[in-house]
């Protein structure tokens, strides 16, 4: 039966525009006539915590939280937390990420140093991983703000999800003023 | 039409079509969203109260008057509003009245784990437990319905899973021609003085008794068999992994936790051949199952602490699990306070005033995180204030002196008062401080009794803190801008000297606040990298907006750098530089 479900997993930090991210994600599922389910942890996680939200669409779907070790595709906001969610992922599976940096407190404090090598961790692991300039792409669509957006054209590529139900997601969930450039920003991620 | 809701969302949207009147509510994480989305339905007169218990008598009222009314709260929250639900399962209803309680497994965002079946039962009133949002939204519909039948509260439990939750509700039409509501006198039921009570009481119990029974053929609860060798009795969120993990297995799937269906439950035994019960928390359905003289496995496999998922679902089993990669070598990420937050100055100034600091519930319970570390006690809603009392009953003459209770607006105004009264009553000499930031923040910005507005956005009375204080006796009272540092250090050591209650007040708004006119953003500031020396007293506030970055030279001294998107203005950390490398960029 997992076999039919898709698995997708958003991660970053609080406050990146996750869970709008993930609306669409599900909405456009449901519109391609998908079961969906999605899941996050909301509270204390938006001062700056790490957020992990959870997509699962196929033609029933059970649990609201993809089991350990069976995600699809990995939609990394941040570098960190992309690493961090690794373990979620099964092999074998797809990774898209934003080439950004958020340092966490510690960091910040100066008592450890980000970590270095952590795009080569992930392509040591999965062959199937797309790094983005998100912030940059999207300047280039008109506004550094659809990063997410950018990022989600790139995943929609791996998902059987037809463009008309993203393009009616976008248009249902993303705010008129920004709709052009959101729709913009989509297109140039699904040509990466 | 279908549309994918939250647990939150379809609870609300469940109320809406079964004819809610009223939804009264504080706000308490995973259950909050779920009267920010009552406020949509125009029908429904949604408020949020000063506290649970309040929040409760509003809807016990709104029901006693002939309407329907919700009441909602985290699973914490009915301990505050457990005095009326205990006795409100007695009086019973005439508008449907039901109370939704939101746990929270794994403690995501709260101080304790409790499981709220318990007083379903303690308290004796029916309890219904969705697994999805389309079943969130019917068992709101269905809760409304028992509640009128069986005249009697029904509490409708969700967890963090279920209320945070998203899948797809197929959406209804709102119910017409519900009585309408209109006073109408009937002290026998209603007046629960001991003579009343014992003759409702027995009423209660046969009200129980005969819920059980109809529960075994009520299709909330749900026999599935497949596979006869494994049973599983479960409910809730845990049904959804019964299903992922074992997805030939036989499920009694179980809508009403309380009371349980014992005709059903015996059906189902004897139908297996191994029965499982799988439940987070609590052995709640297990020990009763037990007592019905069922072999049953629950707790023998699965944990009374944290909440399950699939991956501990398998384990439990023994079933295989996938490989993981580990990534357990990354830095921590754990919440902080916002750039420019006003907490952050008085926190600074109480660890370096060395303060033994009762804390309270909110933001500034990240108070305790380093490098402010500036938090002692934290236990429950209300309660530092108390607990400052308490300790300086006990602690030498010297030590009283450092007893500082904080408390934010909402939590001071949801019980802290109460706390205060007795402060002065019986003469502590602690200090207390008020985080007013006028809005109840942690929970995502609900307006609250000071913060001058209705859950409806409506303007309204904003109850004057300092004022208040004054009327319940405090006579040392200090308004300060937690902002500036020396004032607030020295009013806060000043207070502390003192051998009589005093409150501090700090006046600066919540960052966060999207109403006009309430937050400003000050001038963005930077560090000036030839006057910086790298002394690291401008990390010591833990401010998100001030990074450490080592010198490219790689030698050891390094400087502070802003952010400039994060940066609000606050002037916090230009005040503790000596060096004067800090400034607004003009």
């Amino acid at each position: 039966m997992s076999e039919q479900i898709k698995n997708i997993l958003l991660v970053g930090v609080g406050g990146q525009g996750i869970l709008l991210a993930s609306e669409i994600l599900s909405e456009a599922a449901m519109l391609a006539g998908f079961d969906v389910k999605k899941s996050e942890i909301h509270g204390m996680s938006q001062r700056g915590g790490c957020v992990v939200s959870h997509v699962r669409y196929g033609t029933e779907v059970f649990s609201p939280i993809v089991p350990e070790g069976e995600g699809d595709i990995l939609f990394g906001f941040e570098l960190m937390e992309t690493v961090r969610a690794l373990p979620l992922l099964k092999p074998g599976g797809s990774v898209v990420a934003n080439d950004l940096q958020i340092s966490p407190p510690s960091v910040l404090m100066g008592q450890v140093s980000y970590p270095e090598g952590l795009t080569g961790r992930i392509r040591a692991q999965f062959t199937d991983f797309l790094l983005v300039d998100g912030q940059k792409m999207a300047s280039d669509a008109g506004n550094v703000r659809a990063a997410n957006t950018v990022l989600l054209g790139a995943v929609s590529k791996r998902l059987d999800i037809a463009e008309e139900f993203w393009v009616k997601a976008l248009e249902k969930m993303v705010p008129l003023k920004a709709l052009d450039i959101n729709k913009c920003a989509f297109r140039m991620g699904r040509e990466l | 039409m279908k549309e994918i809701l939250s647990g939150n969302e379809a609870i609300a949207r469940g109320a809406y079509e079964a004819g809610c009147l009223v939804a009264c509510a504080y706000p308490g994480t995973p259950s909050t969203e779920i009267l920010e989305n009552t406020i949509a339905y125009k029908e429904i007169n949604s408020s949020w109260a000063p506290n649970e218990k309040v929040a409760l008598e509003v809807a016990i009222g709104a029901s006693f008057g002939g309407g329907r009314a919700l009441c909602t709260m985290k699973h914490v929250g009915v301990n505050v509003a457990a005095d009326p639900l205990f006795t409100v399962s007695y009086t019973g209803v005439r508008g449907g009245l039901v109370l939704v309680v939101a746990d929270d497994p794994e403690m995501h965002s709260s101080q304790n784990e409790q499981d709220s079946r318990n007083y379903a039962k303690f308290a004796k009133v029916p309890m219904l437990e969705p697994s999805d949002s389309q079943e969130c939204k019917e068992f709101t519909r269905l809760a409304f319905d028992l509640s009128e039948q069986y005249d009697t509260p029904v509490m409708l439990r969700s967890s963090t899973r279920i209320s945070h939750g998203k899948s797809i509700v197929e959406l209804g039409e709102r119910v017409t021609g519900l009585p309408l509501p209109k006073l109408e006198k009937n002290p026998a039921k209603l007046v629960m003085l001991p003579g009343n009570a014992k003759v409702r009481h027995p009423l209660v119990e046969q009200n129980l008794v005969a819920l059980s029974k109809a529960g075994a053929t009520m299709a909330l609860n749900r026999m599935e068999l497949r596979d006869k060798s494994i049973g599983v009795i479960t409910a809730g969120i845990c049904y959804q992994y019964v299903r992922e993990v074992l997805p030939n297995a036989s499920t009694l799937k179980l809508g009403m936790v309380h009371p349980l269906p014992r005709n059903l439950i015996l059906e189902f035994a004897a139908k297996v051949d191994k029965l499982y019960v799988i439940e987070e928390l609590d052995p709640f359905i297990e020990e009763q199952v037990k007592a019905m003289g069922i072999a049953a496995i629950g707790k023998d496999i699965t944990s009374l602490c944290g909440e399950l998922t699939p991956g501990r679902l398998r384990s439990a089993f023994g079933l295989p699990q996938p490989a993981v990669i580990p990534a357990d070598d990354l830095p921590g990420r754990p919440p902080n306070m916002c750039p420019g937050c006003p907490h952050r100055g008085v926190f600074f100034s109480l660890n370096q005033l060395k303060a033994y600091v009762t804390g309270d519930i909110g933001c500034y319970t990240l108070g305790f995180m380093p490098p402010l570390s500036a938090m002692d006690t934290c236990v429950c809603m209300g309660a530092s204030i108390g607990m400052a009392t308490g300790v300086t009953k006990v602690v030498s003459d010297t030590e009283k002196k450092r007893v500082v209770a904080v408390i934010g607006d909402s939590t001071f105004l949801h019980t802290g008062i109460n706390g205060l009264m007795d402060m002065v009553y019986n003469n502590s000499p602690a200090t207390v401080i008020i985080l007013d930031n006028s809005i109840t923040a942690m929970t995502g910005r609900q307006d609250n009794p000071a913060s001058g507005f209705t859950l409806m956005d409506v303007p309204t009375n904003a109850i004057d803190i300092p004022l208040l204080c004054k009327a319940v006796g405090v006579k040392n009272i200090r308004v300060i801008n937690p902002l500036d540092l020396e004032e607030t250090k020295r009013v806060i050591s000043e207070e502390m000297e003192r051998s009589e209650p005093s409150v501090i007040i700090t006046n600066k708004p919540c960052v966060l606040i999207k109403r006009d006119d309430v937050f400003h953003k000050g001038p963005v500031y930077a560090v000036d990298a030839d006057k910086c020396t790298g002394c690291r007293a401008c990390l010591k506030i833990g401010c998100p907006a001030i990074e450490w970055r080592p010198a490219e030279d790689g030698s050891k001294k390094g400087k502070a750098h802003i952010d400039p998107l994060l940066c609000t203005g606050c002037d916090v950390c230009r005040q503790l530089c000596k060096f004067d490398a800090i400034g607004s960029v003009k």
